[in-house]
């Protein structure tokens, strides 16, 4: 640590302390460093797993169909899943458990929920797609995941998801599964 | 503080007595002997909430106590060994032999030491207070996640989760502040002529271990504190309701919860080999290799944090390449093994206490790594995960490592410190009955995780009833000797055989050129190093 001149006319011993001060500051710097580091890592993440689709988050925007091309050599099979966390009393499932269809061709599978409760509520169901690599290629052209769901009391509703593989799905992807998780959500 | 008062005054002069000495003090030696007190007292109440658990599964069936008391003992005994129990151990060694060993008047930020140290008593009550008020109908209890705090439990979790949470703020302030002290200390107030490549290998631990510290803490402090924001202020950091991420948790908390292992070791990988090389009566071998593995070590600790979640659905590149970081490891830490076996070689060994310990943690903190190289392995991890196979590995590697380790340090050092010899005869049955009860209690249980036994489950299916039982029975053992422990510090401290200044015959170092005791205040004058 270096001393400036106004520090020669002090002491040996106040110097020392003078330095350590110094020191002990430069080393909160890194302290800081590293806390901002940490609140940093959570837009990184959410821009890495956009980027890489490591996380298994679809797209949560409808896809236009561009290149409709649908690849009739292979088959993909989609299995669907469905759960409803705590604090939603929500009956909450698939109308077919799995789909077989060829990449770039569109489908559309019903989804039925019904509120089991006396009061109007709002839920908010979020995706997730195994293998986490595959998730970038499913593409949803229409989703009740795209926006909150209010369910009256007692009112069941079926609920559609249109979607395609894109045909730039891996070769060695064969099965994938996407799962619905439907969470309360505040107006 | 005013530092003309530093310099001129005898041993016992100018310090208040009683309760005062010790809430105001700013001396390196009464901070280090409060550090490794409270350390002591907290390993024998993490202790009792191991034997509890321990007591629940000798047999199969729920006896004692609730599944939900049993998940809270389980995570508030993990965070008082390691943040409680071993961190203040090695900051005691810190506080009361660094500046002995590199020539210094004391720590270089006296007054930080002091509010570094009266942060734990705070953390420990806020840990443990949620037991309290659960018996008085306030809350539901302790922290019941285990320590690692995982979403979306910890969020829907009660009001033991937000008492540990503060109680890890102020653990992470807490060795924040030591952190610090200990570099500047290190950097600024060694002896003239001690160039860093000179130091003893205890403050080079100590230095590799002070900036993991200060890199890794912040983000434990970040990520608990988003939980907190999640719990209680709407924010969603880790609830996927709106848009968070529960694995996002997991990597901020083992970003830290890895360098934390390493943090944990590096201070008794400082002190082993000067024990090895006292008690082989010859130098060490390899201190240059040993700091650069430390190093390597150190730098390599904060980039496989993932290898704790192998199964939480990573991609298979992103397996693979904390797979290969994580056994990279075990290069430089064969190079320690080595260092440390070539130290032994062809010296002339005697086997008093503190080496004793070492010998025995250089072979069980071998066992630790290696199955850590197996769990390692993402094939086999998959099996082995969540397993007791886990439980048996890391009290392999943080019992014998860690605290075996710190049992060591403290008959090397605890002469010195008091001035006087600890009973030999019962610190040798203290090693022997740890030793071998330790193995008995964590072998059953590498059979019990090879077989699928879960972890922090109260109960267990049939089959695995004989191995608990012999392992609980041997916890109990174990637990029972560290009696031996307290009593044996207790009354070194209080009398007995009084103890040269250099103790141990081949002691090297500038510790051991002071009186023992040391003198209150010690090298006021500087020593000059060659």
């Amino acid at each position: 640590m270096e001393i400036s001149a106004k520090d020669n006319d002090l002491s040996s011993q106040e110097r020392r302390s003078l330095a350590n001060k110094r020191l002990g500051l430069k080393m909160v710097w890194i302290v800081a460093g590293s806390l901002a580091f940490a609140f940093a890592l959570v837009p990184l993440y959410d821009v890495l797993c956009a980027a890489t689709g490591l996380n298994g988050k679809t797209e949560n925007t409808a896809t236009t169909l561009k290149n409709s091309r649908v690849d009739a050599t292979r088959w993909v099979t989609v299995q669907f899943t469905s759960s409803v966390m705590p604090g939603l009393g929500w009956n909450f499932y698939p109308k077919q458990s799995n789909i077989r269809l060829h990449p770039g061709q569109v489908e559309t599978v019903m989804f039925e929920a019904k509120n089991i409760t006396s009061q109007a509520v709002t839920g908010q169901a979020i995706p997730s797609v195994t293998p986490g690599q595959a998730a970038s290629y499913l593409k949803k052209i229409e989703c009740f995941c795209f926006q909150k769901q209010v369910l009256k009391p007692g009112e069941t509703k079926v609920m559609p998801l249109r979607f395609f593989i894109s045909s730039e799905l891996p070769e060695d992807v064969k099965e994938m599964t996407l799962s619905y998780s439907f969470f309360s959500a505040k107006e | 503080m005013s530092t003309a008062t530093i310099a001129h005054h005898d041993e016992h002069a100018d310090h208040p007595t009683g309760i005062m000495r010790w809430l105001t003090t700013t001396n390196h030696k009464d901070i280090g002997t409060m550090y490794l007190t409270f350390s002591l007292i907290m390993f024998l109440v993490g202790g009792c909430m191991i034997l509890g658990i321990r007591a629940e599964l000798f047999q199969p069936g729920l006896q004692l106590m609730k599944p939900e008391f049993f998940n809270q003992l389980i995570g508030v005994h993990a965070l008082i060994m390691i943040f409680a129990a071993l961190m203040p151990a090695a900051t005691g060694f810190a506080n009361w032999m660094i500046p002995l060993q590199i020539g210094a008047p004391d720590m270089a930020l006296p007054r930080l030491n002091n509010w570094g140290f009266w942060l734990l008593p705070p953390s420990a009550i806020l840990l443990t207070l949620p037991f309290t008020l659960a018996l008085f109908g306030i809350g539901d209890g302790a922290l019941a996640t285990g320590w690692t705090f995982y979403p979306p439990l910890s969020i829907q979790g009660g009001i033991g989760v937000d008492f540990a949470i503060f109680a890890v703020h102020l653990l992470g302030i807490s060795s924040v502040l030591g952190s610090i002290n200990i570099i500047v200390t290190l950097f600024n107030m060694r002896a003239p002529g001690m160039t860093l490549m000179k130091m003893p290998m205890f403050a080079w631990g100590w230095l590799i271990t002070a900036f993991l510290l200060i890199a890794t803490i912040p983000v434990l402090a970040g990520a608990v504190t988003m939980l907190l924001t999640d719990r209680h202020f709407g924010t969603h950091f880790f609830d996927a309701a709106g848009g968070g991420d529960p694995i996002l948790f997991q990597h901020l908390f083992w970003f830290f919860g890895h360098p934390e292992v390493y943090i944990l070791l590096l201070p008794v990988w400082g002190f082993i080999p000067q024990i090895l090389q006292t008690f082989s009566r010859k130098p060490m071998y390899g201190y240059k290799a040993q700091v650069y593995a430390f190093w390597g070590i150190g730098a390599l600790s904060v980039v496989v944090w993932a290898h704790h979640f192998f199964t939480a659905g990573l991609p298979v590149p992103a397996l693979l390449y904390f797979m290969y970081s994580t056994m990279a490891i075990s290069l430089p830490l064969a190079v320690l093994f080595f260092c440390w076996i070539k130290t032994m070689w062809r010296g002339s060994m005697s086997f008093e206490t503190p080496m004793l310990f070492t010998v025995g943690w250089i072979i069980l903190f071998g066992i630790g790594g290696l199955t850590g190289l197996v769990l390692a392995d993402v094939a086999a991890d998959a099996q082995y995960h969540n397993s007791y196979f886990v439980v048996a590995h890391f009290h392999y590697t943080l019992f014998a490592g860690g605290i075996m380790g710190i049992m060591a340090g403290v008959y090397y050092w605890l002469p010195k410190m008091t001035g006087h010899m600890y009973n030999e005869k019962l610190g040798k049955l203290h090693f022997w009955l740890t030793a071998i009860s330790f193995n008995l209690t964590f072998i059953p249980q590498f059979f019990l995780g090879l077989a699928g036994m879960p972890r922090r489950i109260p109960d267990y299916a049939l089959q695995f009833a004989e191995f608990n039982m012999i392992s609980s029975i041997a916890a109990f053992v174990l637990g029972l000797s560290q009696l031996i422990f307290v009593y044996n510090i207790i009354s070194t401290v209080r009398g007995g055989q009084k103890a040269t200044d250099k103790v141990w015959e081949g002691a090297e170092g500038l510790e051991w050129t002071l009186p023992s005791p040391p003198p209150y205040h010690s090298f006021t004058e500087q020593p000059v190093v060659k």
